[in-house]
């Protein structure tokens, strides 16, 4: 299933000051496919989505995506350009969902690129442009249509953050997708979720790959979610990979056992990790 | 009664202009967290662009009041946002992401930057602009006591009650609306969903500039002379208005002028003309020490 390369990360460097946070990385994340980067705490996989978002400038490297919208190199791309053009999207490990809005508004801040271009930066839309009217009501319609996805429907009008703490994780995610990107990131979607509700995360993320046909990477400790949904694996310890491939073959990997089981004996991903070995 | 009345009709339309100008302070704090210092004398500017603009208009024989007006207000207030954008763009966004003291410096020095320049250019006397806007109507008598209204007055209640009206439709219900709020709570999330952030921020200041214009357009026609240092006093009543009704709060700023104005218009009536700013600013001091978050402020939450 996985094809074309969607997004070629290649000798990601990233120190701060004397720390080593990524130390040459490389990897691919293919279209239409789920990858993860797993790895103990620690491991610099944060550190790599925040390079990938625009948060950081790495050191050194090259990040390299080519989605639907054409071809950018991400390291050039500053701020609020990834998501605007390359189309890059990303969630949190802390939810940082805009507290005071509804859960509506939410959604509909995130295709803000979209209504501004169509209000004509706002100035024309002051006119109540009949276009206007037309794409906020499109806007509308799609922030409808990821509320029903992520079962969030009845919860439209509510304030963001009044919801209960597992359906703020799909709101992200909503969220996220509602920018409509080529890649989303997502940062540890399962962390504090019960076991029925990252299930149900795991079939939302496995149907927004199939019907949206745009590439996912993860970064998650719960192995349940990842060894179920990933495609593929990419495996960070101390800033560096230490090993990729699919699930199966992860998870027999000498590395990978040594790097959880060796380092952190009573962290719960390594006790999970434990448990997903076969 | 009846003095009481005026009073109010007084403090009422002074409030407006407070109001108008504390918005500025307001949303440049919601969404930034910085006090724009500067603000007062973008006030002050947006009265010389009236005043200027009057007498050209004037030159050119636009002698319809009404239509005058009109045209003053649209040019004065693109000619001051024109100015809000270049002191954002200027002295505020290079300090963006450097300590919070940083820009607050930069827009004291603004500040005097701004008022030496218009007194470079128009000199320090006070110019006058007398009657533009004349007459009142009588509402009732007293015991001799006529209560009235000018048209000025009612001009400036019912301007500031219009750009009231459209700015809150802007913020609610607009995309840059909802782009400004969403910079308020969490700008960085905002950019990661495609939110210009620079963008956002300087039409902040656009939007607060156009405003000051407004109030300084009023000012002029209300009190018929204006000086390079009007800025100063006019800012921080403003200021003092904001944080009373609550900084960063957009109602808040547009209550807490009306107070400050009531506040003065009645402190001047019944007691002493001389004191009045104390009053305005002893109500600041009260309103720090008993609700620092302003009346219609939220408490601050710290983020994590």
């Amino acid at each position: 299933m996985p094809d074309a390369p969607l997004l070629t990360v290649e000798h990601l460097s990233m120190r701060f000051g004397g720390l080593v946070a990524v130390d040459d990385v490389s990897f691919a994340a293919a279209d239409r496919a789920i990858t993860a980067i797993i790895g103990p705490n620690g491991a610099g996989k944060t550190t790599v989505f925040n390079c990938l978002t625009g948060f950081y400038k790495p050191s050194i490297g090259c990040m390299r995506l080519d989605g639907a919208r054409g071809s950018f190199l991400l390291e050039r791309l500053d701020g609020f350009r990834v998501a605007q053009k390359a189309g890059v999207a990303r969630t949190f490990q802390n939810i940082r969902l805009f507290a005071g809005m509804s859960v509506l508004e939410n959604l509909v801040v995130a295709q803000h690129n979209r209504l501004m271009k169509a209000s004509g930066y706002t100035v024309l839309g002051l006119f109540g442009l009949g276009t206007y009217r037309a794409e906020e009501q499109a806007a509308v319609e799609r922030a409808r249509y990821w509320l029903d996805r992520t079962g969030l429907t009845n919860a439209a009008d509510d304030q963001a953050a009044s919801l209960p703490y597992g359906a703020q994780r799909r709101l992200e995610i909503a969220r996220a997708m509602c920018t409509e990107p080529v890649l989303l990131c997502l940062d540890e979607p399962a962390a504090g979720l019960n076991a029925r509700e990252s299930a149900e995360l795991n079939e939302l993320l496995l149907k927004i790959r199939d019907d949206e046909k745009i590439g996912i990477l993860l970064i998650e400790h719960d192995m349940s979610v990842v060894m179920e949904i990933s495609d593929y694996i990419v495996v960070l310890d101390y800033g560096r990979k230490i090993a990729e491939g699919v699930p199966s073959e992860i998870r027999r990997d000498a590395n990978v056992i040594k790097a959880y089981l060796g380092e952190a004996e009573d962290e719960g991903p390594a006790a999970r990790a434990g448990e997903a070995r076969p | 009664m009846a003095y009481f009345s005026q009073q109010l009709i007084n403090g009422l339309a002074l409030g407006s202009i407070y109001g108008l100008i504390a918005i500025g302070y307001t949303m440049v704090y919601g969404i930034i967290g910085m006090i724009n210092f500067a603000h007062g004398d973008i006030y002050m500017l947006g009265a010389f662009h009236s005043l200027i603009l009057f007498l050209i208009l004037g030159s050119l024989g636009v002698t319809w009041v009404p239509l005058a007006i009109l045209l003053v207000l649209v040019f004065a207030m693109v000619l001051t946002a024109m100015y809000g954008w270049a002191v954002e763009r200027v002295a505020y966004r290079p300090l963006r992401g450097s300590t919070r003291i940083a820009p607050l410096i930069s827009a004291i020095g603004m500040s005097i930057l701004l008022q030496n320049y218009v007194l470079l250019l128009q000199g320090a006397r006070g110019k006058p602009l007398h009657g533009v806007v004349t007459g009142s109507i009588p509402l009732f008598e007293q015991g001799g006591f006529v209560v009235q209204i000018g048209y000025m007055q009612i001009l400036i209640i019912l301007v500031t009650i219009v750009l009231m009206a459209g700015f809150t439709w802007l913020i609610t219900r607009t995309t840059l609306g909802r782009a400004q709020r969403a910079c308020e709570q969490d700008r960085r999330m905002a950019a990661l969903l495609g939110v210009n952030i620079d963008r956002t921020i300087s039409m902040t200041f656009v939007i607060g500039a156009s405003l000051a214009a407004v109030a300084g357009l009023m000012v002029t026609l209300y009190y018929g002379i204006i000086d390079f240092y009007i800025g100063f006093v006019a800012g921080i009543k403003a200021f003092t208005a904001a944080v009373l009704g609550g900084i960063g709060s957009l109602p808040g700023a547009m209550l807490g002028g009306m107070l400050i104005g009531l506040i003065e218009a009645f402190w001047s009536a019944y007691f002493t003309v001389e004191y009045k700013d104390v009053a305005a600013f002893s109500v600041l001091v009260l309103v720090l020490i008993f609700r620092p978050t302003g009346l219609l402020g939220k408490p601050d939450v710290e983020k994590v």
